[in-house]
């Protein structure tokens, strides 16, 4: 609970703090604005306010001035905007968004959203995910993944559970089964929609320790307010540890199962 | 050719009051439904909130009255929050505000104001009201099908929209209304461009007939790629086509059978196409309102009336250009957002110069505090801060964070509740001794006034608190995830305020009732205005205007220099001058 107050969770991502820093500047400016707007506004309504034989005193009607004078506040909010896309918004974004950083060794992943819960996909020590088919899904292998190719063998998939270590950029492919998701983590300041159909890279860089939470921040069905995980920021070697005790734990494939036989 | 129809002795009350062709009988029947709609959108709103501020509690006396599937022992299920959700949105967005905007306001006073006899089209015109109505009592009677009412948002996303029951009907009654709006927007179209009295040029209407006529335009271009791609939702719902199903879907357990292919984003691109100039539909007429009672109260001009003209057809033809920006984060390619970032903030410039010639018309002038003065006054710095607020959501990358969370519901409700529907309001006060010839109370207006403002700001401004703390929206237990538990408390603060604002709707609506029949009666023109609908009769009569008024002057000649009276009409002759 101590991640959470009035204002944004604790910053926990390498990006967070320049998403949150855009949140204040602008709220900030915001309030200037409301706040000599709404003095202004207030000296107008008293100063003009209807007295008995005070007349209203007319500008030069549609006059080029009275026309013109009214952009220059315009001319304030231009300059701040273009100062927001240039030097924050288009650099920003296109850190976060537009690309993925290139680092040596990242922590390639894939999480698949599905109603209402999330599977984390591990590739393994061998660090290829194995491949995923549709027709395999089955209540016993939420994501479908094909356990007669080599590359699964050592895969790992966890429900509602996101174990990242500290410091070591994650690379994370999104998909959806079913219906449109959002992975939402507010502590890393990280959202992005799984869609159906689409393949979506996103990036973190986890730099606090903690446990943190997973939600899904697009609507998706009746239990969509439920649909949660929990996020485990560890120092590598707790999350190496952790990772060879589910290598341990994980079931030797058997032979796939057909879940058209079940249902 | 409009009215050839009168000029029949006395017409029956089926033809004068139901199917009536009067812009002015239409324009009230669509007051008093829209008025209608917006409580009913209301009402499901407050059961939503008791379930956000006290959730797993059963509701309280209406509980029961819903069956064990949508709420069991009183307590509000999933499925009955989202549908309630959805259905709140659509009711207030399609149902309330914009008929009352355009279908109530436009119809009854765009005629007026250019000095016509009615609108171009007057059947069109009954038309569309009756196409409205049933499309809206088909969205409520969607409540009563099997698996209730649509529940995938307003928005509709599929493939959620797609597997979710309820949503056939949805789209049904869209296709209908979306045909009401479009005869609507057409017959305001050739109204103003065809049956201006002599004398009014275009330069010479109030900036309301601007305002409707810009969202006629926004209307008729916008609304029709919604209504085909509902059309296309309905044939992957009813036919199984795949529009917007991809393959390899895994809906419920079961691999969908369609043949896939489709794709979910062409929806949201198809549908921000319309709902984001649909955000300026609910913004512009009620924008006109406000000019209109401003510029009477302050017995001047309006300052720059040639620049809030110019800025809504700037932010008419931008608002084709900004869908995008809901989506962001939809997965669209995130190089496409730099487009719509920045014609988001380009779009913000005429905004703010129509906000500035407002603020910048009480400069000078002798300000009437009456009671839809303040109304008009109330909607700039709240509109302003559902403007000011929409910054951080227009800008990609704090959006990435506020996208989807209360904070975006705070600042569209600011925009929509405490602008557009405060000025609605305000009009309301305004023009009602028109309407009936008779004057709504001054102290139930000034109850009703301070009441419904400290209510807004009470509900929503926890919303902007909550939505910077992560709550996401559309969570019917935002218990259920920890990072809400901070900020419940303030869910409770905007319920009660919510319940507040419903109490202090009753003396309005008291007011309205009482007032048409036992108001204090009016002249033609109460309010000493410029404007042509005060030179006919209060109720005017059918073919309004005794004679079709000449036009000799723009709309807001106040405080003409050398004259005694502060106001000079538009239709007055020149020689009358005293």
């Amino acid at each position: 609970m101590d991640n959470y107050g009035w204002a944004m969770p604790v910053a926990a991502s390498s990006f967070a703090k320049s998403i949150d820093l855009g949140i204040w500047i602008i709220h900030a400016a915001m309030l200037a604005i409301f706040v000599l707007w709404g003095i202004f506004f207030v000296y107008l309504l008293v100063k003009y306010r209807a007295r008995p034989g005070v007349l209203a005193q007319r500008e030069e009607a549609h006059s080029r001035s009275s026309e013109l004078t009214s952009l220059i506040p315009d001319l304030a909010v231009v300059a701040f905007e273009i100062g927001l896309i240039v030097f924050y918004a288009l650099p920003v974004w296109s850190k976060v968004k537009m690309s993925v950083p290139d680092v040596a060794n990242p922590l390639q992943l894939e999480i698949v959203a599905e109603q209402f819960g999330w599977s984390v996909h591990y590739p393994g020590p061998d660090g290829a995910l194995g491949p995923r088919k549709a027709e395999l899904v089955h209540f016993s292998n939420p994501i479908g993944l094909d356990h007669n190719d080599p590359a699964s063998h050592d895969d790992v998939v966890m429900g509602n559970e996101l174990r990242l270590p500290l410091g070591r950029t994650a690379v994370m492919k999104l998909y959806s089964k079913d219906v449109i998701h959002s992975l939402f983590i507010p502590e890393f300041r990280l959202k992005q929609d799984a869609v159906p159909g689409l393949e979506i890279p996103v990036w973190v860089e986890p730099t606090r320790l903690g446990k943190y939470e997973i939600t899904c921040a697009q609507l998706c069905g009746f239990a969509h307010g439920l649909m949660r995980g929990d996020v485990f920021v560890q120092t590598q070697e707790d999350f190496d540890a952790w990772y060879q005790s589910r290598l341990a734990t994980t079931p030797a494939p058997d032979k796939p199962t057909n879940p058209s036989e079940d249902f | 050719m409009s009215h050839d129809h009168s000029g029949s002795s006395s017409p029956s009350f089926r033809e004068k009051y139901v199917f009536s062709l009067d812009h002015k009988v239409i324009g009230l029947q669509y007051l008093i439904t829209s008025f209608i709609f917006l409580l009913v959108g209301f009402g499901l709103m407050m059961l939503m909130r008791w379930q956000l501020a006290f959730p797993g509690s059963p509701i309280p006396f209406f509980g029961r009255l819903f069956s064990a599937e949508l709420a069991p022992n009183g307590v509000m299920s999933g499925e009955f929050y989202n549908a309630l959700g959805a259905m709140h949105g659509t009711i207030m967005v399609f149902l309330g505000v914009v008929p009352l905007a355009v279908g109530a306001y436009g119809n009854y006073l765009l005629p007026l104001q250019i000095g016509a006899p009615d609108m171009a089209f007057p059947r069109m015109n009954m038309m569309s009201y009756w196409l409205y109505l049933p499309g809206g009592v088909l969205m409520l009677l969607s409540f009563l099908m099997p698996g209730g009412a649509a529940q995938s948002g307003w928005t509709s996303y599929p493939p959620l929209s797609i597997i979710n029951p309820g949503q056939t009907v949805w789209l049904l009654s869209m296709v209908i209304l979306i045909t009401s709006s479009l005869l609507g927007s057409i017959n305001f179209l050739v109204t103003t461009i065809n049956m201006r009295a002599p004398g009014m040029s275009l330069w010479r209407m109030p900036v309301f007939c601007w305002a409707q006529l810009v969202t006629a335009v926004l209307l008729l271009l916008a609304f029709p790629p919604l209504e085909a791609a509902s059309i296309l939702q309905l044939m992957d719902r009813v036919f199984h086509t795949s529009f917007y199903m991809p393959k390899d879907l895994v809906l419920l357990g079961q691999t969908y059978s369609g043949s896939g292919g489709g794709q979910p984003l062409l929806w949201q691109h198809l549908f921000w196409f319309l709902a984001h100039p649909e955000v300026y539909v609910l913004v512009l007429p009620p924008m006109g309102i406000v000019s209109e009672i401003i510029a009477n109260n302050t017995r001047k001009p309006l300052h720059g009336y040639k620049t809030m003209v110019y800025s809504m057809i700037a932010i008419g033809v931008m608002s084709f250009m900004v869908w995008a920006h809901h989506m962001f984060i939809s997965g669209m390619s995130p190089a496409l957002s730099n487009f719509f970032l920045v014609t988001t903030m380009i779009i913000s410039v005429p905004s703010v110069a129509l906000m500035t010639c407002l603020v910048f018309s009480l400069k000078g002038g002798s300000i009437r505090f009456n009671v839809p003065m303040l109304f008009a006054l109330a909607f700039i710095p709240l509109f302003a801060i559902g403007g000011l607020t929409g910054l951080p959501l227009g800008l990609t990358v704090t959006d990435i964070y506020l996208h989807d969370t209360y904070y975006v519901i705070g600042h569209f409700h600011f925009v929509v509740v405490s602008g557009s529907i405060i000025a609605l309001m305000g009009g309301t006060y305004y023009w009602f001794p028109k309407w009936y010839g008779r004057k709504m109370n001054d102290r139930l207006g000034l109850i009703h006034f301070w009441g419904s403002v400290a209510c807004m700001v009470g509900i929503f401004s926890p919303m902007l608190i909550m939505g910077l703390a992560g709550t996401s929206r559309r969570l019917y237990d935002p218990t259920a995830q920890l990072h809400n538990l901070s900020t419940q408390g303030l869910n409770v603060v905007s319920t009660y305020f919510a319940y507040g604002l419903a109490l202090f709707q009753l003396p309005f609506i008291y007011n309205f009732f009482n007032s048409m029949f036992r108001g204090e009666k009016t002249p033609e023109n109460p309010w000493q205005a410029t404007t042509l609908e005060w030179a006919c009769p209060s109720p005017p009569p059918h073919g309004n205007f005794p004679s079709t008024p000449t036009v000799h002057r723009g709309p807001y000649e106040y405080s003409t220099p050398g004259r005694v009276c502060d106001f000079w009409p538009q239709s007055e002759p020149p020689s009358e001058d005293l």
